[in-house]
């Protein structure tokens, strides 16, 4: 569970986030859906720990990231908005050195990029080097690079960027095979049929602040809309930039 | 401990697959300098071989008019062309290059000669060209003997005591030994030493930070739950390793270099040897982590690649300043200096070679400052990467 309490930040004179709540569940897929600019990646930065904010707190499993980052960041893999590889590595190289230094062991680390090099399709590129990898398979080691310690809770900062239609279906059947598997599935992005698709719960995010936090299933009702697209524009109102 | 190993390993092996790092790091860093030197110390020796060994060449006109000057000369091994030249072409000779001393005897000289009156001779040479200069120097100290020697002959024939015209006997002591010639060399070749050990890291220290940061790899780093002083930790001592690498190249290379030059024309320890290669690693090594703290702290604050070789380029040069200030200044090793790193290690090191004693103090003192401040600078490595602004 990732749950974010009145989250604040400001840089300079531009309040990028302000008291933003919600929370993303386990066993649920929530999307963070917002114009660029409004705040996603922000957020989701103080979420996983890296930004501190001005004010509010961020839980990974109720652990405060700030307090106890080390154990907070143990029950959560991240997949940030810029997500590269070292191209001197094989893919398994830059599996296994995230893993080794989230503590896993040697044998935990073969079984487990087995077993993700499995899920993701990446068998015959393990084992290459990530110089000349294709966007897709970029991804895939990415993804496996942020799942590797199996963690119960995943960030991924607008995911579907730069793929082509088949790496976003794989992506798509990923996070709901991590769904189905109990974990909370948190990913932001600007493109509403992606969120529509996906997401068992929607946080709209509009120039820094929450403008809706509701399951898919409620909005719809909320709104009295026929479509779940012109759902979301009732709620977005004049805000401008989602696809 | 164990991530800070983790990291060590990742970076290490990383950049050993890398061509860049491996041809800065392990090829044109360490063998630059000693091939270079090698070069230059023995054209050196050549030249100063050359000047003092070669017998005088002097163009000669009019020497029937001097035969026992001729003689003389011939005698003292100057090799003598005859040539009829008036002084306006010896003029143009010389400055035509055609010959380099010209000495002309003109009709006057034998009737003077004879009369015991100074008979003229005339010396045209080119001061300018250092290489002349010194020929046409040779030639005067030859004539003024071949004179002096004639005096002391009419002395003697007139029954006066010749050593009557000598009243002052001026023995003179030269204290200018090829040693300060060899001083300036010594400087390059610290220099190039501290140059390599630096080059080594180069890469490392800017692909393990401002690399992270391009190639998008940084912030998924920052994500693990792992101490930024273990990561910038491991970054550091990845450099180190290839920094001494690098060290160790240099210093093999110039060893091999000095066996093949006869440095002790240069007042130099002939002997660098084996150990002598070791008691400088040493010296060194404590340079190694202050070069990997700096070169790691500068490309944490850049944002791409090009950025850091820019900045890192420019601290590639810092080892320079104390070196060139000890070369204006003429510095010796002392023990006040021992705290100023890079001016230590040179100092210490050509100490080292001159075959002079090196206090161990005055190691002692070079490797704590150095280290100090090296760990001043991962410090203050570690504490950037805990700040937001190094997501960029």
């Amino acid at each position: 569970m990732i749950e974010a309490r009145h989250l604040s930040k400001r840089f300079g004179a531009v309040e990028a986030v302000q008291d933003v709540s919600f929370t993303a569940r386990d066993g649920e897929i929530t999307g963070i859906l917002g114009a660029n600019g409004a705040g996603k990646s922000t957020c989701l930065r103080m979420l996983y720990g890296v930004l501190t904010p001005d004010s509010g707190e961020a839980r990974i499993d109720g652990i405060d990231i700030r307090g106890e980052t080390s154990k907070a960041r143990a029950h959560l893999g991240v997949l940030p908005h810029a997500a590269g590889l070292y191209g001197n590595l094989t893919a398994r190289e830059n599996i296994h050195y995230f893993g080794s230094l989230h503590g896993l062991g040697r044998e935990r680390l073969r079984s487990r990029s087995a077993e993700l090099a499995g899920i993701l399709g990446m068998e015959d590129f393990m084992e290459r080097r990530a110089k000349g990898f294709s966007q897709g398979q970029r991804i895939k080691v990415a993804l496996a690079r942020a799942l590797v310690h199996d963690p119960g809770n995943i960030v991924l900062d607008e995911p579907t960027n730069g793929l082509d239609v088949m790496a976003i279906r794989n992506l798509r059947d990923l996070l709901l095979g991590l769904k189905a598997l109990g974990r909370c599935v948190l990913f932001s992005s600007h493109v509403m049929q992606e969120v529509a698709v996906l997401c068992d719960r929607v946080v709209i995010i509009g120039r820094g602040r929450v403008l809706a936090d509701a399951t898919m299933q409620s909005l719809r009702e909320q709104s009295g809309a026929a479509s779940l697209e012109e759902a979301f524009l009732q709620v977005l109102g004049g805000t401008e930039g989602v696809s | 401990m164990r991530a800070l190993r983790i990291v060590f390993g990742k970076e290490f092996l990383e950049n050993l697959r890398d061509r860049r790092t491996l041809v800065s790091a392990l090829l044109f860093g360490p063998l630059f300098g000693p091939l270079l030197f090698g070069f230059m110390v023995s054209r050196m020796l050549n030249q100063s071989v050359v000047e003092s060994d070669e017998a005088l060449k002097l163009t000669i006109s009019g020497s029937e008019h001097a035969p026992g000057l001729t003689r003389y000369l011939e005698a003292q091994g100057v090799k003598l062309t005859m040539a009829k030249l008036s002084e306006n072409e010896a003029r143009a000779a010389v400055r035509g290059g055609g010959a380099k001393v010209v000495l002309i005897i003109p009709d006057s000289y034998a009737p003077r000669f004879r009369a015991a009156a100074p008979a003229p001779v005339l010396l045209v040479a080119d001061s300018a060209d250092s290489q002349t200069r010194k020929s046409a120097d040779r030639a005067r100290m030859l004539l003024t003997s071949y004179g002096s020697n004639i005096a002391q002959l009419r002395l003697q024939i007139r029954g006066v005591n010749p050593l009557l015209a000598v009243p002052v006997a001026v023995n003179e002591v030269d204290v200018a030994t090829p040693t300060g010639r060899a001083v300036v060399v010594l400087g390059f070749m610290t220099y190039f030493v501290l140059f390599a050990v630096l080059m080594g890291g180069l890469y490392l220290a800017i692909d393990s930070t401002a690399g992270e940061r391009e190639r998008g790899s940084l912030e998924s780093l920052l994500c693990l739950p792992v101490a930024r002083a273990s990561l910038v930790g491991g970054k550091i001592l990845a450099t180190c390793a290839y920094m001494c690498i690098s060290l160790a190249l240099s210093l093999t290379a110039f060893v091999c270099v000095f066996r093949f030059v006869p440095l002790e024309r240069l007042g130099m320890s002939a002997n660098l040897g084996a150990g002598t290669g070791l008691i400088l690693f040493a010296i060194c090594l404590p340079f190694v982590p202050l070069g990997a703290a700096l070169m790691t702290f500068v490309a944490s604050f850049t944002r791409s690649y090009r950025e850091a070789q820019t900045y890192l380029t420019a601290v590639l040069l810092i080892p320079t300043l104390p070196i060139a200030f000890a070369g204006i200044y003429s510095l010796k090793t002392q023990s006040s200096l021992m705290f100023i790193p890079s001016l230590s290690q040179h100092l210490l090191m050509t100490s080292m070679l001159k075959d002079e004693p090196i206090g161990v103090l005055d190691a002692s003192v070079s490797a704590a400052s150095s280290l100090l401040v090296a760990a001043v600078l991962m410090v203050l490595t570690a504490r950037h990467w805990r700040r937001e602004t190094m997501l960029g």
